[in-house]
């Protein structure tokens, strides 16, 4: 089994398998943080947030999707390794456009940048809830329960600073052209495919696509023009 | 259309002597060359000028020059088999050139297609691969009814299709991890379409696979290149039902 993680097509289950898992996870992420756009009091958000923090699947989860992150980096710079040592002399010109999406070529530039948005991002949120703590965090009671006060950590950063609400437009850009790809690769490289599927697994690809970049933009959007 | 003539041609192409050697580009000049010369035919030309010149001609290969037997290579201003579609360099014209242009000719690079002269590569890691599975054993006996085993059209249609694979190398040359995946593909497909084939359809995936990954081929990354470089435009489809297979002979294990 050990071997067949290591062999070409094993690499690649392992990528598509923990890209799958990150695409789920990825729209379960924007549906609750969508929350922020719908009440401006930040009670519905808080509750979402507080039914995540609480939520026994929920915290099984975590270590699960901290797992998936990690396995499919370091995964995609082994199998960008791999596959760059195939070619030890490398051509004088090449006109890759001519047959090929600029994505599908770029996945690990993409992801890089993703990563970097990733730790900026648990650096603006998750660390200070987590571990930090934040004065705005302040606990609060909604609808006869404790909580913290995530929506003024998280709407505070997109009201103060139009560096960061455009820093996050810039990540769900990004985030969508990786999935512009990823998506129906994913499918083929489990042998999900033929040459029916094939186009509509594209289309879908780029619905969800757009989905993931316009929702998240929407968030950061929202609050540069309603405060 | 009557042809015209190209008046003069810049070739920059790779040179090297023997696969120990360190090769380089060098760049000659052509002339007149009608848009109706195929592109070996121009290679033909320049090299009768090099011979004349007293230079080592530019070694290529070549064989029916028709497109079938998967012979010819050349990647072609930053193109397997150049910028024409769904053809091989031997049915490539010089009408897709321009006057005065550079052409930039390499061989096919990548680490399992060593260089042993100028443009031409050692392209036996596919019989090695081949050798890994791509057959049908068969045990000998009488000749069987044609029509005793039926196969429906669209079977038929989609083994003939993967079969039509020469064997050339253009995908590994159009992948940017020099990946086989389309070769290998289409071999595990012509045969796994048809009965006679199906029977060892798991065991030729994982064999293959795992030839293709010792000689030194990358992975497949899903670029779709190989697709739309490849001459005989086998369908990436086929890399799905290779995985599929693969995949189920290694969780069967
Ligand atoms: C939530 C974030 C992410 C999602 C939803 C996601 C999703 C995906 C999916 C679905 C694939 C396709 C797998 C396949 O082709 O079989 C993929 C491929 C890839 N991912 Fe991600 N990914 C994310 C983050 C990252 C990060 C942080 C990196 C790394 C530094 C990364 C690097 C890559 C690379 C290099 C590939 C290409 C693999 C290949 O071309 O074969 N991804 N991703
Ligand atoms: S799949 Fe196409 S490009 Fe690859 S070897 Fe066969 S004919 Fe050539
Ligand atoms: S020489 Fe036979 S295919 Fe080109």
């Amino acid at each position: 089994m050990s071997k067949f993680l290591y062999a070409s097509i094993g690499r690649k289950f392992l990528m598509s398998v923990t890209g799958i898992f990150l695409l789920l996870f990825i729209l379960v992420h924007l549906t609750l943080n969508l929350l922020l756009v719908f009440d401006d009091s930040g009670a519905l958000y808080n509750q979402g947030a507080h039914f995540m923090v609480t939520n026994p699947a929920i915290k099984v989860m975590e270590p699960i999707l901290a797992l998936g992150f990690l396995i499919h980096i370091l995964w995609s710079l082994f199998i960008t390794w791999q596959n760059w040592r195939a070619r030890p002399v490398r051509y004088k010109k090449q006109d890759l456009a001519a047959a090929s999406s600029w994505a599908s070529r770029n996945m690990l530039i993409l992801g890089s940048l993703i990563l970097v948005f990733l730790v900026i991002h648990l650096a603006n949120f998750f660390w200070k809830i987590k571990v930090s703590g934040s004065p705005l965090l302040e606990e609060e009671i909604v609808a006869g329960s404790n909580m913290h006060n995530t929506y003024a950590l998280v709407s505070t950063l997109f009201k103060e600073s139009l560096p960061f609400c455009l820093l996050y437009i810039l990540g769900a850009c990004l985030l969508g052209l990786h999935i512009t790809h990823g998506f129906w690769s994913a499918f083929q490289t489990i042998g999900f495919n033929n040459k029916n599927w094939l186009k509509r697994l594209k289309r879908v690809a780029w619905v969800y696509a757009i989905v993931v970049a316009a929702g998240f933009s929407v968030i950061p959007l929202y609050f540069i023009f309603k405060f | 259309m009557a042809d015209k003539i190209l008046k003069k041609l810049n070739i920059e192409v790779w040179r090297q002597n023997n696969a120990k050697s360190k090769g380089k580009f060098e760049t000659y000049t052509i002339e007149n060359i009608s848009t109706g010369t195929s592109f070996l035919e121009m290679l033909d030309i320049l090299n009768n000028d090099l011979i004349e010149k007293g230079i080592d001609p530019i070694a290529f290969d070549h064989d029916c020059r028709e497109g079938i037997c998967g012979t010819c290579s050349l990647y072609i201003n930053g193109r397997p088999h150049g910028p024409d579609s769904a053809v091989t360099t031997c049915q490539l014209h010089m009408r897709k050139f321009k006057e005065g242009e550079t052409i930039t000719i390499e061989p096919w690079r990548a680490k399992a297609f060593p260089v042993i002269k100028d443009l031409v590569v050692n392209r036996s890691a596919f019989e090695q691969i081949l050798q890994a599975g791509g057959f049908v054993s068969v045990n000998t006996g009488g000749v069987p009814d044609g029509n005793a085993i039926l196969i429906s059209h669209e079977d038929a249609e989609e083994a003939m299709d993967a079969a039509s694979c020469i064997g050339c190398g253009a995908c590994v040359a159009a992948c940017k991890n020099s990946s086989a995946m389309l070769f290998v593909s289409a071999k595990v497909s012509h045969l796994a379409k048809l009965p006679q084939g199906r029977v060892e359809a798991k065991r030729r995936a994982r064999n293959m696979v795992a030839k293709m990954d010792e000689l030194g081929f990358g992975g497949c990354t899903n670029t779709q290149a190989c697709e739309a470089e490849c001459p005989k435009s086998i369908s990436i489809s086929n890399i799905a039902r290779l995985n599929r297979e693969y995949l189920a002979a290694r969780f069967s294990e």
